[in-house]
């Protein structure tokens, strides 16, 4: 079979990849310390000479995104993904927690969540009896606290667990999570965030912060794909999902993979290294490009926190919402010349629906279709702003024509 | 040309597109999303709304090098093609859903919406020819392979409509297509046909009918208007439908009830023999023009894929045709049918069966 693309477009524009929080490019430092492994032999498991080499290359990488992220290396267990870290967190914490205290029923999180933690959450509550108790957010997509407190103080003792994002990976918000790390202390509840989208930029410190458990994923920050972690406290025994050979402290069973944990590690050192200046440069080209967008589209709405500092919001996220304009015909638009972005509402049979972020924050079903998310990476450059600029305009007038034709039918 | 391949996943949508970037055309795949309930997979439906659809519409867009894309239309899908259909079957006629969503889906909300979006044309992988006559007008010419052919759904189509859509497999034969779709590598070529109502997927209309509408018990009379049986909904009933009336004594004569007319005002189905069903006059709805046809007989078929009859037009004052007058009576037609009107290949006109009687 010819596996060679086929396209007769004559002139594939250059691409502008502005979907870093989909997944970033890989970094040199992780193909080079995954090409390095993958002609090598050796079962960390196993007791011989390769199995020792395979765990040392296992276990340096785990010293090494400890160290990264403020946690001992015994609190690192490696995982597929993030998906598998929220459900191992959440199902896991449930289980054990409910198991010792029939009492405990109910589980905190925010209406803004990933599907990765939503879904499993939806799925406690249909098969295992929970109670999932919703916070809402405020309009920039941050937590209500006060109705946090409230949820919980109302009746402590029916909590198994509490599971809020560090930052949102839709809008960019970045969640008071230390607050709520006193209130889950104050009651002696679990907390478990996912900071999928925050390790890597934000300088994430799993101690200081003060959670039980931290959903973490390589390809995030530069790692492949299907590698990730639970940082999981010393003392926090969730029931395992993967039941087997008793690796990651028979948390998570399964031969682990040298390759994708060296790979990850060496993401995750690359990410530490330039953060900062990284971080400066890649919120410089954002902030460049919401305001020369406001230009061109002046109705176009800023999702999120419009405080745009890294305590507030995500450096690499900029979101809107264009009125009158479908998000997936926007997107195919851009697509066209080359301009990739998201969205930010996918899902399996890609039918677009209205994201449950923005309609949580209080957008209405038309808006919420509306959006599209920009996002900047280790890669971007000020031509990939330039090509935005110049494509969204058209864009912008054709989906509003795109979108009146379906109104005058209905 | 800027163009839009809408892509079911099937073997013929998958083969028309290819032919259309072949031709060098700047190609989009389009997998259109009808059914608001996604199935989780392949559940017994055929070549429609499944989840597996959608896979292979994508993998065909991958082999071709083509950007690819589903446009959610499952709402305009639900209220202009299956509430239509409901509302049809409820008022005792027998709609052809296929039509209607060639009519308000595919070249209406999609074809407007590439429109809008700067496409020129869409493509499909309909059996059918356009051409351009010689006053650049475009007619609309059956498809090569009479076992494919599918300008009957077509039909309806207009001038503008025809002008902005594309059907390259017109002139080759099923055969040759799936042929063709082996030597391309496109993994959909032994796929299955499908000719169930997408909507339908075990193909039972009467069980979806009911659960859309629920009981509505009434009677089953003979042509003298005696009770001969009950029914739980007029609306599962066709004209010409012989099985499943479940009359529990035979007929006087001893012969075989059909189905002769569905009154929704009373919820009556009334039954009586075969040559009861004989209709020669069909009354249309909207009327066809033919001022430009040089006939004054034309072939009329009123089934997807059934045979056509001979007809002459019965013209309106204003010369438009409002009925047609088949030469031979035929059986089993029903209100609600469509009726497309041919000269030889080619299709004159496209209008609903008002009514059809002797």
């Amino acid at each position: 079979m010819d596996m060679k693309p086929s396209s007769k477009h004559s002139s594939l524009p250059l691409q502008a990849y502005l979907d870093h929080a989909a997944t970033t490019p890989m970094r040199p430092e992780a193909i080079a310390a995954m090409s390095e492994q993958f002609g090598s032999v050796g079962n960390a498991s196993s007791l011989h000479g390769a199995g020792r080499r395979a765990r040392r290359v296992v276990e340096e990488s785990r010293e090494l995104i400890a160290s990264h992220v403020g946690a001992a290396p015994s609190e690192i267990v490696f995982t597929a993904g993030g998906t598998e870290s929220d459900n191992l967190a959440v199902k896991g914490l449930f289980w054990a927690r409910s198991a010792s205290d029939s009492q405990r029923k109910k589980i905190l999180t925010s209406s803004i969540e990933h599907h990765a933690l939503l879904d499993p959450l939806v799925w406690l509550a249909q098969e295992a009896g929970a109670v999932v108790v919703q916070a809402g957010v405020d309009a920039q997509a941050r937590v209500d606290l006060e109705q946090v407190t409230e949820f919980i103080a109302l009746d402590p003792q029916a909590f198994a667990v509490i599971s809020i994002m560090l930052a949102n990976n839709e809008v960019g918000t970045v969640q008071p999570l230390a607050e709520l790390v006193e209130l889950a202390n104050k009651y002696g509840i679990p907390i478990h965030t996912d900071a999928v989208q925050a390790v890597g930029q934000l300088d994430v410190d799993f101690a200081e912060l003060g959670v039980d458990a931290m959903s973490i994923s390589a390809h995030k920050l530069g790692g492949p794909a299907g590698v990730g972690a639970l940082v999981l406290g010393r003392n926090i025994e969730p029931t395992p999902l993967l039941h087997g050979g008793g690796q990651e402290r028979n948390v998570r069973s399964g031969t682990l993979d040298v390759p994708a944990i060296a790979g990850f590690a060496a993401a995750v050192d690359a990410a530490a290294m330039d953060r900062v200046e990284r971080n400066a440069h890649v919120a410089s080209l954002r902030d460049n490009l919401v305001k020369r967008i406001l230009d061109v589209v002046p109705d176009a709405i800023v999702n999120g926190d419009q405080q745009f500092s890294e305590q507030y919001r995500l450096p690499n996220n900029a979101h809107f919402s264009f009125p009158g304009c479908e998000g997936d015909a926007l997107l195919m638009l851009l697509d066209a010349k080359g301009v990739e972005c998201s969205t930010g509402s996918a899902c399996s049979a890609g039918i677009a629906q209205p994201s449950h972020v923005l309609l949580a924050m209080g957008a209405t079903s038309s808006t919420a279709r509306s959006s599209l998310r920009f996002s900047l990476g280790w890669t971007s450059t000020q031509a990939d702003v330039d090509a935005v600029i110049s494509a969204i305009g058209p864009a912008v007038e054709r989906a509003r024509m795109a979108s009146a034709t379906l109104v005058d039918q209905a | 040309m800027k163009v839009v391949a809408a892509l079911s996943g099937g073997v013929d949508s998958a083969v028309a597109a290819a032919r259309a970037v072949d031709a060098g055309h700047e190609v989009v795949g389009v997998h259109l999303a009808l059914s608001a309930s996604q199935q989780t997979h392949r559940n017994g439906s055929r070549g429609c709304c499944t989840l597996e659809d959608s896979r292979d519409a994508r993998r065909i867009a991958d082999v071709l090098g083509i950007p690819f894309y589903i446009w959610d239309l499952s709402e305009e899908f639900r209220r202009d093609v299956v509430d239509d259909f409901i509302a049809e079957y409820q008022a005792g006629r027998t709609p052809n859903p296929c039509i209607r969503c060639n009519e308000s889906i595919k070249f209406s909300a999609v074809l407007n919406r590439a429109r809008a979006l700067g496409f020129d044309a869409i493509c499909t992988g309909h059996y059918a020819r356009i051409e351009s006559n010689a006053d650049g007008q475009r007619v609309l010419l059956r498809g090569v392979d009479p076992k494919k052919d599918q300008s009957y759904v077509l039909g309806v189509l207009s001038q503008q409509d025809l002008s902005q859509s594309m059907f390259p497999l017109g002139d080759s034969t099923k055969d040759h297509v799936r042929q063709e779709a082996a030597a391309r590598g496109l993994l959909v070529a032994d796929k299955s046909d499908s000719y169930d109502v997408c909507f339908i997927p075990d193909g039972d209309t009467g069980a979806f009918l009911r659960s859309q509408l629920g009981d509505q018990p009434g009677d089953i009379v003979d042509q003298s208007g005696e009770v001969v049986g009950s029914h739980q909904g007029a609306f599962a009933f066709t004209v010409g439908q012989r099985r499943g009336l479940s009359l529990g004594d035979p007929a006087d004569d001893g012969r075989a009830r059909f189905v002769l007319s569905i009154e929704p005002v009373n919820n009556t189905v009334v039954v009586g023999p075969r040559e009861s069903l004989a209709v020669q006059t069909l009354e249309l709805e909207p009327t066809i023009n033919v001022s430009d046809e040089e006939v004054s007989i034309f072939d009329v078929q009123w089934r997807a894929h059934g045979s056509t009859t001979p007809a002459h037009p019965v013209l309106s004052d204003s010369n438009v045709v409002e009925a047609v007058v088949l030469v031979e009576p035929a059986y089993g037609i029903a209100a609600g049918q469509e009726l497309v009107m041919y000269h030889e290949e080619r299709v004159v006109g496209s209008a609903r069966i008002r009514s059809a009687t002797s």
